[in-house]
């Protein structure tokens, strides 16, 4: 049951190269307005009449908010931080200039030059590859490209808060459907606070005519991040959704808890990629991201199909299942993943498939890399119900080390509950793979070009799932990682 | 062009190589036979840099330290292995891999590196040398491929790296007789004045089709005889058990 380990010897010349300085660490001052610190009753009244809410959706914020005050955070995660007081939080950062903004030239200067650092210029994207992007900073988005190309086959991509008021039915029929606001710790603080995100409606039969994309971005100090995400596609419709995001540097330790709820109807297809690089925190292991997502999609109708990738690089602490609840029969949930770890960073992420309809199947692919001193946990539950007949799992997942002080578990449940039920782990056969690098390093490659070259080999399996552009910028972002944290 | 003096190698307190001499001129193929485990694949990792090893003595190439590169530093100046057992490197395509190899050795010598379309000419035109077909190409480096597959796989990255020094470990070994003929003209193809081989069997077969001009006879970490390639026919015929340790000629080329 366990997967195969392989280890990579690194030389002190690699080592030296562990501290350079996060490619992507620089702040910009945005207008921000910011609400005290804390979270209290008060406060969630305060966001949600600032974004003008109806009284349905504060009730249940407050619903969430009066079930999360009796939780404790869950310690079951093979991933260890110091507490994080939830009192010395800002829940509110909005840094939308004051004006509305109608085209791309209105956008902050400031704002544009972040993005331009980042290389992911919005008039780039929006000229260049044809990808609508909905940027979102500090939990609001401030611009939106594409909306009138998609409106007219009547997708809507827009800010969660925009849904919110334009189309209410839809986000109170499908909000806390997949994730309920008592689900965990996090998805409960989520529901009471969460600011912003993303809203995607695909209706029946429509296949959306380009990849829908949303930047992430951490970026007022002290400010947890609570974005919330829903994505509906109707019946025999098709979206592909990219994530990827980036954070500046940061002292303290920064708090993400964010919910993705996806849902798939009959012969609906949803492919969810995400390419993860928050601030991994420096080689002492300070500052850095606390990643605690919960994601899950629910593939309600018959033959629909839902597929999360995901590339995570960045992050002090990861945490996060992405996960596929498979009641249409017929339906298919897929999860293929790549998780480094390097420097002190930590990762406990996997999947969860749960399989209630007849004749599903699910796959997980996962690759987990850990170099310096990073500890990475595989960590999935394939779950086979009484109604699942014929159902079926593929799992896979390798682990790949680095130097001698990383680390790599894995923990896999299974509970099959119909006896029809297959359910399959495999474990490819790896060489040493300090051979690998020594074969390597005979054919003239230097050392560091060929970690690099044998980590993205060992990828390739999720890599070639990703969208082609996105597919490019994860592997130069394995690549980046590992130079600035192998050893 | 490569002078091997007094060299000791032990690895955990054991020690296998015990003083090898050993002395190649440029353009010289040069056998190395001996029974299984007297340490012939460990001379080859201690040439090529092999990590983990307590190494001791000298060796010069090209009236360098050798002992002082790195292992790309040793492929950059031109010393190449052929591995015993080439390992697999899953999800990384072997053109891929090959042009990466020959634009980092390039790189390191101050040469233009080639972009993919005049590397292909280059590949197609040495895979010809080999026999081999382009699918290997398009596949991950030796992932799956046979024992005979793996052997002209290295032998056709010898053919595009052009090595100055190249040492064939037991290349001939788990080959059949036709793929040993492929393997074996493909390497004559490749001698040349500017080219030594260090050729390492324990089949006097091989020195059928690959002509040595010295062979050495390794036994418990020492050459212990030398002669030129009726020395792999002598001991066809009555084995190594009738050689005496430490021949008096120690180190072929005089
Ligand atoms: N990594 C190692 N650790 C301990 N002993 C080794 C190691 N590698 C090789 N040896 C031993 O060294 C001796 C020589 O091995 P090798 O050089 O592979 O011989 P040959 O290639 O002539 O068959 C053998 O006894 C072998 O078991
Ligand atoms: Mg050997």
């Amino acid at each position: 049951m366990s997967a195969p380990t392989t280890t990579v010897g690194i030389s002190d010349e690699v080592r030296e190269l562990a501290d350079q300085e996060y490619q992507y660490g620089f702040s910009t001052d945005l207008e921000t307005e910011v609400a005290p610190k804390g979270l209290s009753e008060d406060i969630i009244r305060l966001i949600s009449a600032k974004k003008n809410e109806p009284e349905w959706l504060l009730d249940w914020r407050l619903k969430a908010y009066r079930h999360w005050i009796t939780l404790t955070p869950p310690t079951w995660q093979h991933v260890s931080y110091g507490p994080v007081d939830y009192q010395d939080i800002i829940y509110y950062a909005d840094p939308r200039p004051k004006k509305q903004v109608t085209s791309m030239d209105e956008v902050d200067p400031e704002l544009r030059a972040m993005f331009d650092k980042l290389g992911i210029s919005l008039g780039e994207q929006e000229r260049l590859s044809g990808v609508a992007v909905d940027a979102i900073v500090d939990s609001v988005s401030v611009a939106t490209t594409f909306k009138d190309k998609l409106a007219e086959v009547g997708v809507i991509f827009c800010s969660f808060s925009e849904a919110v008021q334009e189309h209410p039915d839809l986000v109170r029929k499908y909000l806390g459907s997949v994730v309920p606001y008592n689900d965990n710790f996090f998805a409960c603080l989520n529901s009471a606070v969460f600011t912003d995100g993303s809203f995607c409606y695909i209706p029946k039969g429509v296949h959306c005519p380009m990849e829908l994309s949303t930047y992430f971005r951490i970026n007022a100090a002290d400010t947890g991040q609570f974005e919330r995400t829903l994505i509906i596609a109707e019946e025999g419709a098709y979206v592909s959704y990219l994530e990827g995001c980036t954070a500046p540097v940061r002292d303290k330790n920064q708090l993400h808890a964010a919910v993705v709820e996806l849902v798939a109807l009959e012969d609906a297809q949803i492919k969810y990629s995400t390419v993860q690089n928050w601030y991994p925190g420096d080689a002492d292991g300070n500052g850095g991201v606390y990643n605690f997502v919960t994601k899950r999609g629910m593939a309600s109708g018959k033959n629909a199909k839902i597929s999360w990738t995901q590339v995570e690089t960045g992050s002090a602490i990861t945490w996060k299942y992405p996960g596929v609840i498979l009641k249409g029969d017929n339906s298919v949930g897929e999860f293929y993943s790549v998780a480094l770890t390097a420097r002190r960073q930590q990762a406990d992420t996997g999947s969860k498939m749960v399989h209630i309809g007849k004749n599903t199947k699910s796959t997980i692919i996962s690759k987990a890399i850990s170099a310096g001193h990073g500890q990475n946990t595989y960590r999935g539950l394939v779950d086979i119900r009484h109604s699942a007949v014929g159902a079926r799992n593929f799992t896979q997942c390798d682990s790949l080390l680095i130097g001698k002080d990383s680390g790599a578990h894995t923990l896999p449940y299974i509970d099959v509950k119909n006896q029809t039920g297959q359910v399959e782990h495999e474990a490819s056969t790896s060489k040493i793979g300090e051979e690998q690098l020594l074969y390597c390093r005979q054919r003239g490659i230097p050392e560091e070009e060929a970690v690099s070259m044998i980590v993205n080999g060992f990828c390739r399996e999720v890599f070639k799932m990703l969208p082609m552009e996105f597919a490019v910028e994860a592997q130069k972002l394995l690549t980046v990682s590992l130079e600035g944290s192998v050893g | 062009m490569l002078k091997i003096k007094e060299l000791h190698a032990s690895i955990e307190n054991k020690e296998i190589l015990r003083g090898v001499n050993l002395d190649l001129k440029a353009g010289e193929v040069h056998a190395i036979m001996g029974p299984n485990g007297s340490g012939k694949s460990t001379l080859a990792s201690v040439l090529i840099g092999r990590d983990g090893y307590d190494v001791s003595g000298s060796v010069t190439y090209e009236g360098q330290d050798l002992l002082a590169l790195s292992p790309e530093e040793r492929a950059a100046a031109g010393v190449f292995l052929a591995f015993q057992h080439p390992v697999e490197i899953p999800g990384v395509g072997n053109m891929y891999f090959m042009r990466t190899a020959l634009n980092s050795l390039r790189r390191q010598r101050g040469q233009e590196e080639l972009d993919a379309v005049d590397f292909l000419a280059l590949a197609q035109e040495r895979m010809k040398l080999v026999e081999m077909d382009q699918t290997f190409m398009s596949r991950s480096v030796n992932e799956g491929f046979s024992g005979g597959e793996k052997k002209r796989n290295e032998i056709l990255q010898m053919a595009i790296l052009e090595p100055k020094l190249a040492i064939l470990d037991e290349t001939d070994s788990g080959l059949d007789i036709d793929a040993l003929r492929v393997v074996a003209s493909g390497v004559n193809a490749l001698r040349s004045e500017g080219r030594t081989m260090l050729v390492i069997t324990h089949h006097q077969r091989l020195l059928d089709y690959i002509v040595p001009d010295f062979v050495h006879v390794m036994a418990a970490g020492q050459i212990v005889h030398s002669g030129d390639k009726d020395l792999a026919l002598e001991l066809e015929a009555n084995g190594y058990a009738g050689l005496t340790p430490r021949s008096a000629r120690v180190g072929a080329s005089v």
